[in-house]
C-alpha cells in the first residue's frame, strides 16, 4: 500500500532525518514550529530590555563591555531565529505584529524587573542556565533551520552563563553589602527561573505531540529536575543559598527534592499580570513605532537608488 | 619641570581622547534594545562597544603614566564633571535616529582624520591605539555617512528630521577641530584636519541633497571641562555603583 505523506513524514522523523523547508509537513507541525520559534525569537528581543537596563550603570568598563556585547548577542539570536521562522512561511513583520498586539507570547521571566547589578549575575547564571537546558536538546530538533540556529545560540549562551556566574562569584567574595545584593537577586530570580521550563508535564498540552515530532526531546519536568540538581550544587561554590527550604538531596531518587512551585504566579505573569509585562511590550512598541519613519526612509532611498541605476544602464 | 609639564599634557590629551570615546559610546549604548530595525540595533550597539573599547585603551595608558594607583576605572568612574575633557557634541542627548546618526557622522569624521595622523605619533603606544581604532572608525564613518545620505534623500519626513538634526548639532562641530593647548601632544596638523572635515561633510551633505550650513557661532568648552548640563546626568548614572559602594570590586 502507498504510504501517505503524513506517514512518510513521521517515518523521516523516526529515522532522525531532518525536515527541511521544502519538505512536506503537516500543517500542525508547521504551526507548532512557527509558534515555538517566534516565541523564542521574541524572548531574545524582549530579553534585551531587562539587561539593557544596566548597560549605562555597569560598575566598571570591563563589565560594561561584556554586558553590552551580551545584549547585542541576544539581538543576533533574535535575528537567526526570526530567519528560521521565516522559512516556514511567515514574515518578520507578521511576527512583530503578533508580539506587539499581545497575541504572541515570550518567556515570562523577562517580565520581572532588574533591580540591582547582582541581577545581571542571576540572569546569566539562572535564566541563561535554564535557557541552555531547554535549548541544547533543540540543537537536535527535527526541523533543520531551527536546529542549526540553535547550535549557534547555544555556543553563545553557555558563554553568557559563565559570565553571569562569575559576576555572582565576585559579589560573593566582596563586601557584606555585595553578598546581600547577590543573595537578594537569587531570592528573586530562583523561582521564576525554574518556572521557565513551563507547566508540569500533566498540564502541558503540547508536550506529547511535540515529543512525537521530535521538536521536543525531554519533558518540562525532566529538564526542570536536571536544572535544579545542577544549581543546588553550584550555589555551594557561591556560598549563597537558593530560597527553598524544601530543597534537599534525596538518596533514593538520586535527585534534589524541591518545594512547590507557585503556579498561580506563573499563570498570572503569562496572562499579562507580571510586574513588567506592560513596560516591556510598551518599550518594544515604542521602538517599532518610532522607527517607522526610519524604515520608510531606507525603503524610499533604496528604491530611488535602484531607479537611478536602472536609468544609467538604460 | 619640563618633563612633568609634558606628562600632564600627555595625560590630558589621553583623557580627552578617552572621554570622547566613552561618552560617545555611552550615548550610543542607550539605543541597545530600542533601535528602529533589529540589524541597526546590532550595528549601533556594536559601534558603542568599539567606542568603549577605544576609551579603555586610552584610559589604561593614561593610568599607567599617571601612576599613584590610577586605573581605567578610577579615571572613568571617579572623576567629576569638570575633569572630563570630551567634546560637547558627544554628550548631547540622542534625540531621534537622525540626530544620533548625524552626531556619529560628525564625530567619526573628526576621529578618522585625527587618528590618521595620530597613528604616526612619536609616542608608539598612542600611535598603536590610534592605528587600531582607525579600523573601527573607518567602519563607523561609512555606516553613519550612509545613514545621513539615506535620511537626507529618503522621504520628506526623514529629510525634515535630518535638517532639524543639522540645525541642532552644527554649533557643536567647531569644537572638534579647534585645538586647545594639550592637543599639541597629538603632533597633528589641526588646520588640515579642519579642512578635511569640512570637505568630507560638504560632500556627504551634497550626496544627501542637503546644503552646508553657514559656519556661524560655535560652542566650545568641553575640552577644558566646561560642559553642557547633560554630562552631569550621564556621570550620575554611569558612576552610581562606584560612588555608592566605594572601594568595592565588581
Amino acid at each position: 500500500m502507498e504510504k501517505t505523506a503524513e506517514e512518510i513524514f513521521q517515518d523521516k522523523i523516526d529515522r532522525e532525518i531532518r525536515i527541511e523547508p521544502r519538505d512536506w509537513m503537516p500543517e500542525k507541525y508547521r504551526q507548532t514550529l512557527i509558534r515555538q520559534i517566534s516565541q523564542h525569537a521574541h524572548s531574545e528581543i524582549i530579553g534585551m530590555l531587562p539587561e539593557g537596563n544596566w548597560i549605562t550603570r555597569a560598575p566598571n568598563l570591563r563589565r560594561k563591555a561584556i554586558l553590552l556585547a551580551k545584549v547585542q548577542d541576544e539581538a543576533g539570536h533574535g535575528l537567526y531565529l526570526y530567519s528560521a521562522a521565516e522559512t516556514l512561511g511567515i514574515s518578520r513583520d507578521e511576527m512583530y505584529e503578533q508580539l506587539h498586539s499581545g497575541r504572541a507570547k515570550y518567556s515570562s521571566i523577562f517580565n520581572y524587573p532588574t533591580l540591582s547589578w547582582a541581577d545581571m549575575g542571576a540572569i546569566g547564571w539562572l535564566v541563561d542556565g535554564a535557557a541552555i537546558m531547554n535549548q541544547v536538546p533543540l540543537c537536535r530538533t527535527s526541523y533543520g533551520p531551527y536546529a542549526r540556529a540553535m547550535v549557534r545560540v547555544c555556543k553563545e549562551e553557555s558563554f553568557h552563563q559563565r559570565q553571569g556566574f562569575e559576576i555572582l562569584l565576585t559579589l560573593s567574595k566582596g563586601t557584606q553589602a555585595q553578598r546581600d545584593m547577590a543573595q537578594d537577586a537569587l531570592n528573586r530570580w530562583w523561582w521564576p527561573s525554574i518556572m521557565m521550563f513551563g507547566p508540569k508535564d500533566d498540564e502541558s498540552p503540547n508536550t506529547v505531540q511535540s515529543m512525537r515530532w521530535k521538536i521536543k526531546r525531554f519533558t518540562n519536568d525532566e529538564l526542570r529536575q536536571k536544572f535544579v540538581d545542577i544549581c543546588a550544587e553550584q550555589v555551594k561554590i557561591l556560598g549563597l543559598t537558593l530560597p527553598d527550604p524544601d530543597l534537599k538531596w534525596n538518596e533514593a531518587t538520586g535527585h534534589y527534592d524541591f518545594g512547590v512551585i507557585n503556579w498561580d504566579e506563573f499563570w498570572q505573569v503569562v496572562s499579562g499580570n507580571g510586574p513588567c509585562n506592560k513596560q516591556r511590550l510598551d518599550a518594544r512598541r515604542k521602538a517599532w513605532n518610532e522607527g517607522a519613519w526610519v524604515r520608510e526612509a531606507a525603503t524610499a532611498y533604496a528604491a530611488k537608488r535602484a531607479a537611478r541605476q536602472a536609468e544609467k544602464r538604460a | 619641570m619640563q618633563a612633568s609639564t609634558n606628562l600632564i599634557s600627555t595625560t590630558d590629551f589621553l583623557l580627552h581622547l578617552a572621554d570622547n570615546a566613552l561618552i560617545m559610546g555611552h550615548r550610543n549604548s542607550e539605543w541597545c534594545g530600542h533601535g528602529p530595525v533589529l540589524e541597526q540595533d546590532i550595528a549601533i550597539s556594536n559601534i558603542a562597544l568599539d567606542c568603549i573599547g577605544q576609551a579603555r585603551n586610552f584610559y589604561q595608558y593614561a593610568a599607567r603614566l599617571m601612576g599613584e594607583g590610577h586605573t581605567e576605572d578610577s579615571l572613568a568612574y571617579l572623576r567629576d564633571e569638570r575633569a572630563f575633557r570630551n567634546c560637547l557634541i558627544c554628550e548631547l542627548p540622542n534625540g531621534d535616529w537622525a540626530q544620533t546618526v548625524l552626531r556619529l557622522y560628525f564625530f567619526s569624521t573628526y576621529q578618522y582624520f585625527l587618528f590618521q595622523q595620530l597613528q604616526h605619533n612619536s609616542d608608539a603606544e598612542l600611535a598603536g591605539i590610534a592605528a587600531k581604532s582607525l579600523k573601527e572608525v573607518t567602519y563607523h564613518l561609512r555606516w553613519s555617512s550612509e545613514w545621513v545620505i539615506r535620511l537626507g534623500d529618503g522621504t520628506e519626513e526623514s529629510r525634515q528630521r535630518i535638517l532639524q538634526a543639522l540645525d541642532a548639532l552644527w554649533p557643536y562641530t567647531g569644537e572638534l577641530y579647534t585645538p586647545v593647548a594639550y592637543e599639541s601632544v597629538g603632533e597633528a596638523d589641526m588646520a588640515s584636519i579642519q579642512t578635511a572635515w569640512l570637505d568630507h561633510v560638504k560632500a556627504v551633505l551634497e550626496e544627501a541633497t542637503l546644503s552646508m550650513p553657514d559656519m556661524g557661532w560655535m560652542q566650545q568648552g568641553g575640552k577644558t571641562g566646561i560642559h553642557t548640563e547633560h554630562l552631569g546626568y550621564i556621570l550620575a548614572e554611569m558612576q552610581f555603583l562606584q560612588r555608592a559602594y566605594p572601594g568595592a570590586e565588581w
